[in-house]
């Protein structure tokens, strides 16, 4: 059965209350992504704002066991959290990784890669609020071509940021999925996919932060859907190779009609100073990039088609 | 029927290959490591036992020393017996995750085969690696030999179990690495009897959740009950009294160990010839077996030297080193490590351990050894000789160490 609002399970694993800023769309993501876990789950996570969410000891708002670890080492700990449950017999847990894009894209990717070379068994988010939000507001491997941060406090970033979902992809993972928080059944959808697969399974969760990005709490949701509308997130997954566009992105493809990038620039303070050429790179980057996702969509279901007329 | 008792057999063991066979034997679970010279035929050796299915466990030939210390921590707090093994610049890549094996009360159990630090490169011997992770809460032993190491090993995981302090078993690069010696290793038999399988005191359950290491403030913090909880500085407090009690247990894990298998350990450091002996040299790991040598050269000269060998660098035993060294009116320390700018590390401790005792001893500090320089018992006997003749100055203190070196 197809999860939807009504159907969805109450039980809540990431209570209310806690630490986050208001219009977290981290909040959003990992109550969503818990519930899709069914709470039957140890949990990884670096320094991050995840690490703020689960409050300061002793009281903690999750309900399901969790181990902070450094930095550096979210994909060793997941790692070792699976090696230790296996080593004791323990079965039916589901481990997962969650760090920001700090974590993944920079300081952590040497541990995940190492660990998605060996096919290590858990469920790795990297939740993408395009900085670090928590230490307030740099400059990250993920933050976008113009973006005003604490880094880059003048002229803006000057590079487009790493795509990282495809360097995953490199690893050969059985499943890869991006998603957006603001697309929460979608995101359910993938979690309950993923846990069903055995290896490294990757999933980038694009979270926008109201107080980082400079836009009114109350937009969160609003400006995680016009990221995916102006094509800037595309909604998709990679299951044993197979791609596949999903949820608005897919509709998006249909129709073939993007929202212009400035509609999702102009809502943010981080852009105000954003200079029109910079604009129409962006915009050239994101057409190229759907262009792109667009081919794939289309060569994988002919694929799919001749594969499936062969049987 | 008659039940066959395994005996124990005399083997002819590198010392890594001890460690490796102290890691076996103790039936660890889960080893994570990353291959470093001269530590990686300790990696060869674990992978080919699991790979062959004489130990059951779980090998993550994970991609450096940091991660291989996240996979031990982690897989720690999943409830599984964890080993890992480094050198040198692998140990001080995985500093952080040190401090946080430590800081999580995780009872991991490293081989550190001692080695130089660059730069510039070295490959060779010194203790400047392990000296240099002092302060990371670890509970820190040498070996002088191989069979130390193996025995160090099986004894450092039930030491870790019992105080929950990771504990780091430290031995000399090639020095003992890569010599061979004869080495009795015990049946498995036995070291089961000695060491049961690890019943971790908590363990990550959905059914009973946890959080391990959240943010803690300095301050004590009342629960949701509206109990007051500790603050940071109540756990470190925590762990400086582990470390200072775990002596106790060492000592009765060292005393167990010597009951079962003949080797007593229920010592703090080694002492040798020091009962009539005025004069002591001090030396930690494979150079407090040299000083042996040099003792004897400088008995035959009708001097009354011992030779101390550190055995537990951390925690430092200062109140039984005090009483060991009363006696002394000449302390020759050796050091394998500087503390730029200061002394060699060991000196530091055993004047500290000293001071407000009855003494009047003397005490030099030699640096000797780094980065592989070859340790010759003519020169420690050399610079033993040189500090009787320096002590007639009536001078109790050196500001700074003397080099054996062409500087």
């Amino acid at each position: 059965m197809k999860v939807n609002a009504v159907n969805l399970t109450e039980t809540e694993y990431a209570l209310p209350g806690n630490r986050t800023c208001p219009g977290c769309a981290l909040a959003l993501a990992y109550r969503h992504i818990l519930k899709a876990l069914d709470g039957k789950v140890i949990v990884t996570v670096p320094a991050s704002c995840l690490t703020v969410l689960h409050g300061m000891y002793p009281i903690t708002s999750v309900t399901v066991p969790c181990v902070n670890t450094p930095f550096a080492s979210t994909g060793a700990s997941a790692t070792g959290l699976v090696a230790g449950l296996r080593a004791t017999g323990r079965k039916g847990l589901t481990v997962l990784a969650m760090a920001g894009d700090g974590g993944t894209h920079d300081i952590g990717i040497q541990s995940l890669s190492g660990a998605a070379e060996r096919q290590e068994d858990f469920i790795y988010i990297c939740y993408d609020n395009e900085g670090y939000m928590n230490t307030g507001n740099q400059r990250s491997g993920s933050t976008p071509l113009g973006a005003i941060t604490g880094t880059t406090p003048i002229l803006g970033k000057r590079q487009n940021p790493k795509d990282i979902a495809a360097i995953m992809e490199a690893h050969c993972l059985p499943y890869i999925a991006t998603a957006d928080a603001s697309y929460p059944l979608d995101l359910y959808e993938k979690i309950r996919k993923a846990r069903e697969v055995k290896g490294t399974r990757f999933i980038h969760v694009f979270t926008p932060c109201a107080p980082g990005w400079q836009f009114p709490y109350s937009d969160t949701v609003k400006i995680g859907q016009l990221a995916v509308e102006t094509g800037l997130v595309v909604l998709y997954e990679i299951q044993d190779g197979v791609f596949r566009l999903t949820a608005a992105s897919a509709s998006l493809a249909r129709k073939g009609k993007l929202k212009p990038v400035s509609e999702y620039l102009s809502l943010q303070g981080r852009f105000k100073d954003i200079s029109e050429e910079q604009i129409s790179q962006l915009q050239d980057w994101i057409n190229a990039r759907w262009q792109c996702y667009l081919e794939r969509a289309n060569n994988s279901r002919s694929a799919t088609d001749i594969a499936e007329s062969a049987t | 029927m008659v039940k066959r008792i395994s005996k124990a057999s005399i083997r002819l063991l590198d010392g890594n290959q001890a460690a490796a066979e102290g890691a076996r034997l103790s039936r660890v679970q889960v080893i994570a490591a990353y291959p470093i010279t001269p530590q990686t035929p300790v990696t060869e050796a674990l992978s080919e036992f699991v790979e062959r299915g004489d130990l059951k466990a779980e090998y993550v030939a994970v991609e450096s020393e940091h991660s291989a210390m996240a996979v031990c921590t982690s897989a720690s707090l999943a409830g599984a017996r964890t080993f890992t093994a480094t050198s040198a610049h692998g140990l001080a890549y995985m500093h952080e995750m040190l401090h946080w094996a430590a800081g999580a009360r995780l009872p991991v159990v490293l081989a550190c085969v001692n080695r130089a630090i660059g730069a510039p490169w070295n490959i060779l011997n010194d203790q400047q690696d392990s000296i240099s992770q002092r302060d990371t809460g670890w509970i820190q032993l040498y070996a002088r030999n191989n069979q130390e190491i193996l025995d160090t090993i099986i004894q450092a995981h039930k030491i870790a179990e019992t105080v929950y302090v990771p504990v780091m078993v430290c031995y000399d690069g090639y020095v003992l690495s890569h010599t061979e010696m004869p080495v009795e290793v015990p049946s498995q038999e036995t070291v089961d009897k000695f060491l049961p399988s690890y019943k971790p005191h908590t363990i990550l359950d959905p059914a009973n959740p946890k959080n391990y290491n959240l943010v803690t403030l300095a301050d004590p913090r009342a629960n949701a009950e509206g109990v007051l909880c500790h603050g940071y500085m109540e756990l470190r407090y925590l762990l400086q009294e582990a470390l200072q009690n775990s002596v106790k247990t060492i000592m009765q894990v060292g005393q167990e160990f010597g009951k079962l298998f003949g080797r007593s350990y229920a010592n703090l450091f080694w002492e040798d010839d020091m009962d009539d002996a005025d004069i002591i040299i001090v030396a930690m790991g494979s150079l407090a077996m040299e000083a042996k040598v040099a003792m004897d050269m400088l008995r035959e000269e009708g001097h009354k030297v011992g030779v101390l060998g550190l055995r537990v660098f951390r925690p430092f035993p200062k109140a039984a080193l005090a009483k060991a060294l009363e006696k002394a009116r000449l302390i020759v320390v050796f050091d394998k490590n500087i503390s730029y700018g200061s002394e060699g590390a060991t000196c530091s401790e055993i004047k500290s351990a000293l001071y407000g005792n009855k003494t009047n001893a003397s005490i030099r500090n030699f640096i000797v050894g780094l980065g592989g320089r070859d340790v010759k018992a003519r020169e420690l006997a050399d610079a033993v000789r040189k500090a009787l003749t320096s002590m007639k100055s009536g001078i109790l203190n050196i500001e700074y160490p003397e080099w054996v070196c062409y500087i």
